[in-house]
């Protein structure tokens, strides 16, 4: 991904009625990358989506595009289209004219404008439709027809406002495929605001987790969930248990007084930690055998998998398995060095779940010895 | 119970329509006599279209009615558009300010706006300001708060994407209103102009206040016979006039119509 960048934010700050939305974003977007802003309603990925289209100017900060600042330029002037979270379609026009709306702008002539509409009518699979009235399609159709009208103005950049939160799951999984089909035939930079985490990260070549108008992590679909850099990040992209824990040395840390190795380095000793283990990489074993051990207070058939609430001396555990296991009985829990994640204290360290309680009764194990070092450890699998 | 609403339901029509049916009736009467049909004739209607006095007065009439309603809804449409960026609570402020007029007894808005034009022909040095465009200008006024009443609602209804859509695409804001907006608006900004205009065409009260001897509309004229017998050319002349009023009517409801079953297409589309 060493394309060219063709939009950048700098330190955007921006205020509806002396209320921040937005705080000091950064952010980079380079040519021909799907970029999908991810965040709860209200985060302010919106927002920075309608800057970027002109729709909004910052209070602070600017907006780069090939490297002219453009935050005085109106929507009409600016190199990219938007598809709107409804779609947004003319009524009055039919799906030809709604296509062909931005090219009759420009004055193209009428020739190049038939040829253009239907070759998008073939793209989005549309093909006869040209006539229908746009209110007798169906939602799938009519996101369709609003992704051919942006794209047919050939932008530098496409920007989608939740565009299939609209529409039912089973069409929405058709929908994302085709959206990044269309992506790469078409070689566009895509910018797509969603607040599904499992969309953000089955289509796009870069994440940015927002939350309270302020980027918490930016990063590939991988990095966002294996290396989340705080607890907001682990608990809104998947399931997480997040424990507190201490930093004792690196590739050292202890949780509940256990001492557990980790892959993780850099941080300063006794530093106190949130660690994040994620319930698909628990191992359960037979209760004496593992590293914990607790009981089984819950258990929910999810399809694929169960998912089981543990007890471990009062702390929920979830854990995700393909194994039966009743309520009521006792397990073990068995951790790999490389299911512990380590991440730093943030302003969000205890706010999520039933994840934080860590309690004195622990302290006094403090030497114990290291439970999950196969070398030395008397642990039997 | 079902026979007696049918029977309510037609008592109230003929209670309605007995008056109108009765004055169709009597103007193909062909005497004077308001009690008994005598014969069919056409002669009130030969004697009306003969009469060049009560055709210049529906003519001033009309004239009044199509520009007032015309130039109230060109202002009072821009007027809602930007009532409708305005922020909520200065939006509800400045739309009571505009509903007053309507509830305002017409006397009072009458009496009021002759004392403006005769306040401002004095400023002006004119003893003689009443007529065409004091007249123009009372019509234009009591009929803005209506088009704005009936276009605000269809402003509100509309996707606020649309007009971002038509920006984004490359309309200039002042190409986005007439190519999106406008034809989004237009059941409402049609309503508008058709109640004022029928509004105008037979308004009296504030009219008489502000009339001058120059110029004069029907209804101002038509309050002089009132002191002798009514000659059935007027009742010619009303049949025209309820006929024309009902066509507009009737266009008018095929248009909302029309526009009701768009919508119904489009919830229908969306939840299918």
């Amino acid at each position: 991904m060493a394309n060219s960048e063709i939009v950048r934010l700098e330190n955007i700050h921006k205020e509806f009625d002396g209320e921040t939305v937005l705080d000091n974003i950064n952010l980079s977007i380079r040519d021909k990358e799907f970029v999908t802003l991810l965040g709860p309603s209200g985060c302010g990925k919106t927002t920075t989506l309608r800057i970027i289209a002109g729709f909004e100017t910052p209070t602070s900060g600017n907006v780069f595009f090939f490297d002219k600042i453009i935050n005085d330029v109106p929507p009409h002037k600016r190199e990219v289209n938007t598809v709107f979270q409804r779609y947004a379609l003319f009524p009055h026009l039919n799906v030809f004219e709604n296509i062909a709306f931005g090219l009759r702008l420009k004055k193209t002539p009428e020739k190049v404008i038939r040829e253009k509409v239907f070759e998008m009518l073939k793209l989005i699979n549309l093909n006869g439709f040209a006539k229908r009235n746009v209110n007798s399609l169906s939602g799938g159709q009519q996101q369709r027809v609003a992704i051919a009208r942006a794209l047919i103005n050939s932008p530098r950049m496409l920007l989608l406002d939740e565009p299939l939160g609209a529409l039912d799951l089973k069409l929405r999984k058709d929908m994302q495929v085709e959206l990044k089909n269309i992506q790469q035939q078409m070689g566009v930079t895509f910018v797509y605001v969603t607040h599904d985490q499992e969309e953000a990260l089955s289509m796009s070549d870069t994440v940015v987790v927002m939350d309270n108008g302020v980027i918490q992590q930016i990063g590939t679909p991988q990095d966002i969930y294996n290396e989340p850099q705080n607890a907001f990040v682990a608990d809104f992209i998947g399931e997480s248990n997040i424990i507190d824990g201490v930093m004792l040395d690196d590739y050292l840390v202890s949780i509940f007084g256990y001492k557990f190795k980790c892959l993780d380095s850099g941080f300063e000793q006794k530093e106190p930690v949130d660690v994040v283990i994620r319930p698909e990489d628990i191992d359960i074993v037979r209760a004496d055998s593992g590293h914990l051990s607790g009981v089984v207070t819950n258990v929910t058939f999810k399809g694929v998998h169960y998912e089981i609430i543990v007890d471990v001396k009062g702390f929920k555990w979830m854990i995700q398995t393909t194994d039966f296991h009743a309520t009521g009985d006792e397990i073990g829990i068995k951790l790999n060095p490389d299911d512990i994640h380590i991440m730093k204290k943030s302003e969000y360290s205890g706010k999520f779940g039933d994840y934080s309680s860590y309690s004195e009764e622990y302290d006094k194990l403090d030497d114990a010895t290291i439970l999950n070092d196969d070398s030395e450890s008397e642990v039997i699998d | 119970m079902k026979t007696f609403g049918k029977i309510y339901t037609v008592l109230v029509f003929v209670l309605l329509y007995t008056p109108i049916l009765l004055l169709m009736l009597f103007s193909f009467n062909s005497t004077k006599n308001t009690v008994h049909f005598t014969g069919f004739t056409l002669k009130w209607y030969e004697e009306l279209f003969n009469n060049g006095a009560l055709l210049q007065l529906l003519l001033n009439t009309l004239i009044i009615a199509v520009i007032a309603s015309v130039v109230a809804t060109v202002l009072g449409t821009m007027a809602a558009v930007g009532i409708h960026k305005m922020k909520k609570r200065m939006q509800s402020v400045i739309l009571t300010v505009t509903n007053v007029p309507m509830t305002n007894p017409d006397i009072v808005t009458g009496v009021s706006l002759a004392l403006l034009f005769v306040f401002i022909g004095g400023m002006m040095k004119n003893n003689n300001v009443l007529g065409f465009w004091t007249l123009l200008t009372a019509h234009i006024t009591f009929g803005l708060p209506y088009v704005i009443l009936s276009v605000l609602p269809k402003i509100r209804q509309m996707d606020r994407n649309l007009m971002d859509a038509a920006l984004d695409l490359g309309c200039t804001p002042l190409k986005a209103f007439f190519k999106v907006m406008l034809p989004e608006i237009m059941p409402g900004v049609f309503t508008g102009l058709t109640m004022v205009f029928t509004l105008s065409l037979d308004d009296f009260v504030i009219s008489y206040f502000v009339y001058g001897s120059g110029f004069s509309t029907l209804p101002i004229e038509i309050y002089n016979y009132t002191k002798k017998p009514i000659p059935p050319t007027i009742y010619a002349l009303f049949t025209m006039l309820f006929l024309v009023i009902l066509a507009l009517m009737i266009v008018m409801n095929i248009f909302q119509a029309r526009d009701e079953r768009k919508k119904a297409n489009k919830l229908a589309a969306l939840q299918g």
